[in-house]
């Protein structure tokens, strides 16, 4: 008798399971179809066009397994471009985190007119990538740019630099724009972070007499940890995968010093023509980003124990 | 001798507008200086000592943009493939993201997963593949091409923001309704649907303002000088007209960066609390 009760409750759950599965598959139906044909596939193809010699044209491609990644070790652009990649990516997410942290803190203090600050700061993440490069390429202009003027006036520039076009500056120029990019995000995540905090946990920190550094090291940043790391992986995607900015500032310029890999893989593809060795770049891009998300989540789950 | 604790800290307060000022002045001051070459002319622009406010203000440059040659005709193409992609993937995506915060089911992790590595795959992966399969069903450069690839561009994003304020609604209401006896149907559209409507009204905006933006995908796939976006086509005018043009070339950026401005001033704190209540009530 009991047996043949919790068979049929045992029945019963697996009707409700599988109902369950039926009702949230016809949800996700409409989902599903135009996500299988227009990113799963395309996907599943690019990541197989790597592993051919696929070029702009009528040729279908042919599978040659890993000639690409053989030319990618001997290729000198791959090298100088992968190394431009991580020097942007790892300044811009520190810059941003570190200086949006400032901001952060400062804007989270009762502050009059904090609506008015708060939109401010908010102009960069609003426009369009392709303004924010021909704004910062007028500011840089050699001739008519605000930096260069400003520097002068100041006196801390005796005669005008071409900021894109140097070889020791166009790197340094481009993450500074890309901080900009970044900042507003960055501070508004970081914000919304420090907001959870209770205000006691603080007020019991000053009245024990820490000092607002010990505050800072011993309650803030250990509270806002996991909100750093996250912001930090996701602007690691992010950047390292950037193009718009850097397309419309110096294409790549001076000489592939600001080539970021995915610069390097268009112009590869859509300059050149290797559709293949484009679809290579790519998947070495995933391999990176998934090494440094997998490192990102095991950090995040040690900082947790 | 020592000060009272309000006057410090009133004290601390001020001190803090220092470095506010300097961190407005760094991201807000390209906008500014952006504006005011708008209503310069070149004898205005291309001097060593550019001033923040015109001399001789002018609004040429944005008689210019506005005329027959500006940029009227692609902002009405951008606006329209942005709102046909935006209101579909909010259509597409609400069904998921319910079933995605209410259901258990074995669907949810391949979700999960799928919108994880739409979202850090390097675009250049999917472009090619994705061109050949619109040219096969002849929808490469056109708005319908360019509208599909929007919609699943934004869909992730849109999926993950809704699945958020979904979770963020008290259970017990859908419980309570169909303990009463309501369809489900009834229970989307008349108990869910308002409470949501401030949630779909910012992921909306959002799908906007990004598809607006946009320019990779804008990029490739339209070639027809009467389809492009705005995007595309003030990088084209920089590339054919060079800085000697810059007074029109700021006025036409301005007009496109407005939209998106206004958008975003409503949408931040909102926003916000969509991507978080997604994340932390796992």
């Amino acid at each position: 008798m009991k047996t043949t009760t919790s068979g049929s409750i045992q029945v019963a759950a697996a009707q409700a399971r599988s109902r369950q599965l039926m009702s949230s598959l016809m949800l996700y139906l409409p989902l599903l179809i135009p996500v299988l044909v227009l990113s799963v596939i395309p996907l599943v193809q690019g990541i197989w066009l790597g592993f051919t010699d696929y070029k702009l044209g009528t040729t279908p491609p042919r599978f040659n397994f890993l000639d690409n990644y053989a030319r990618m070790l001997a290729d000198r652009d791959f090298w100088m471009s992968f190394r431009t990649g991580f020097v942007w990516t790892f300044t811009v997410t520190a810059g941003e985190i570190a200086l949006g942290m400032g901001l952060a803190m400062i804007l989270n203090a009762r502050l009059p007119m904090r609506g008015l600050w708060r939109i401010l700061i908010l102009i960069p993440w609003a426009m369009p990538p392709v303004i924010k490069g021909l704004i910062w390429r007028f500011v840089y202009h050699p001739d008519a740019g605000l930096l260069n003027y400003g520097l002068m006036s100041l006196g801390l520039l005796r005669d005008p630099i071409n900021w894109l076009s140097d070889f020791s500056w166009a790197l340094p120029a481009v993450i500074v724009v890309g901080i900009w990019t970044g900042l507003p995000l960055a501070t508004i995540v970081l914000l919304s972070g420090l907001q959870t905090i209770p205000e006691e946990l603080a007020e019991a920190g000053s009245l024990d007499g820490a000092s607002g550094w010990q505050q800072f090291r011993n309650v803030t940043l250990p509270l806002l940890t996991p909100i750093i790391i996250a912001l930090s992986s996701l602007e690691f995607i992010w950047n390292f995968n950037s193009f718009g900015l850097v397309y419309v500032l110096t294409e790549g310029g001076p000489a592939g010093l600001t080539r970021l890999p995915m610069l390097f893989a268009y112009l590869e593809g859509f300059a050149f023509g290797n559709l293949g060795y484009a679809a290579a770049l790519g998947n070495v891009m995933v391999l990176v980003i998934g090494g440094f998300v997998l490192y990102g989540v095991r950090r995040q789950a040690a900082a947790t124990i | 001798m020592t000060l009272s604790r309000s006057t410090r800290r009133r004290a601390g307060t001020a001190l803090l507008f220092i470095p506010l000022s300097a961190y407005v002045a760094f991201l807000a001051f390209p906008l500014l200086w952006l504006l005011s070459t708008s209503f310069k002319l070149p004898n205005e622009i291309m001097v060593s000592r550019p001033a923040i406010v015109p001399k001789q203000p002018t609004l040429e440059n944005y008689r210019e943009v506005l005329g027959p040659e500006g940029v009227v005709r692609p902002s009405l193409n951008t606006f329209k493939v942005s709102v046909a992609a935006a209101l579909l993937a909010l259509a597409i995506a609400l069904p998921a993201a319910y079933a995605l915060a209410r259901k258990q089911s074995p669907l949810n992790k391949a979700i999960i997963g799928w919108i994880l590595v739409s979202q850090s795959f390097p675009s250049i992966l999917i472009i090619v593949p994705l061109f050949l399969i619109l040219a096969r069903v002849a929808l490469s450069n056109s708005h319908v091409g360019l509208i599909f690839v929007y919609v699943v561009w934004s869909l992730p994003f849109v999926l993950w923001i809704l699945h958020g304020f979904v979770k963020g609604l008290p259970v017990e209401l859908e419980e309570a309704a169909a303990m009463d006896g309501a369809s489900f149907p009834q229970i989307l559209f008349r108990i869910l649907m308002p409470l949501l409507l401030p949630g779909l009204a910012t992921t909306l905006l959002y799908a906007l303002v990004n598809a607006w933006n946009e320019f990779f995908f804008a990029l490739v796939v339209l070639k027809d000088p009467d389809l492009v976006t705005i995007q595309v086509s003030l990088a084209r005018f920089r590339g054919i007209e060079g800085l000697a043009r810059w007074g029109p070339l700021a006025a036409g950026s301005v007009v496109a960066t407005l939209p998106a401005l206004i958008a975003f001033t409503f949408l931040q704190r909102r926003l916000v609390s969509g991507l978080l209540s997604g994340g932390v009530k796992n």
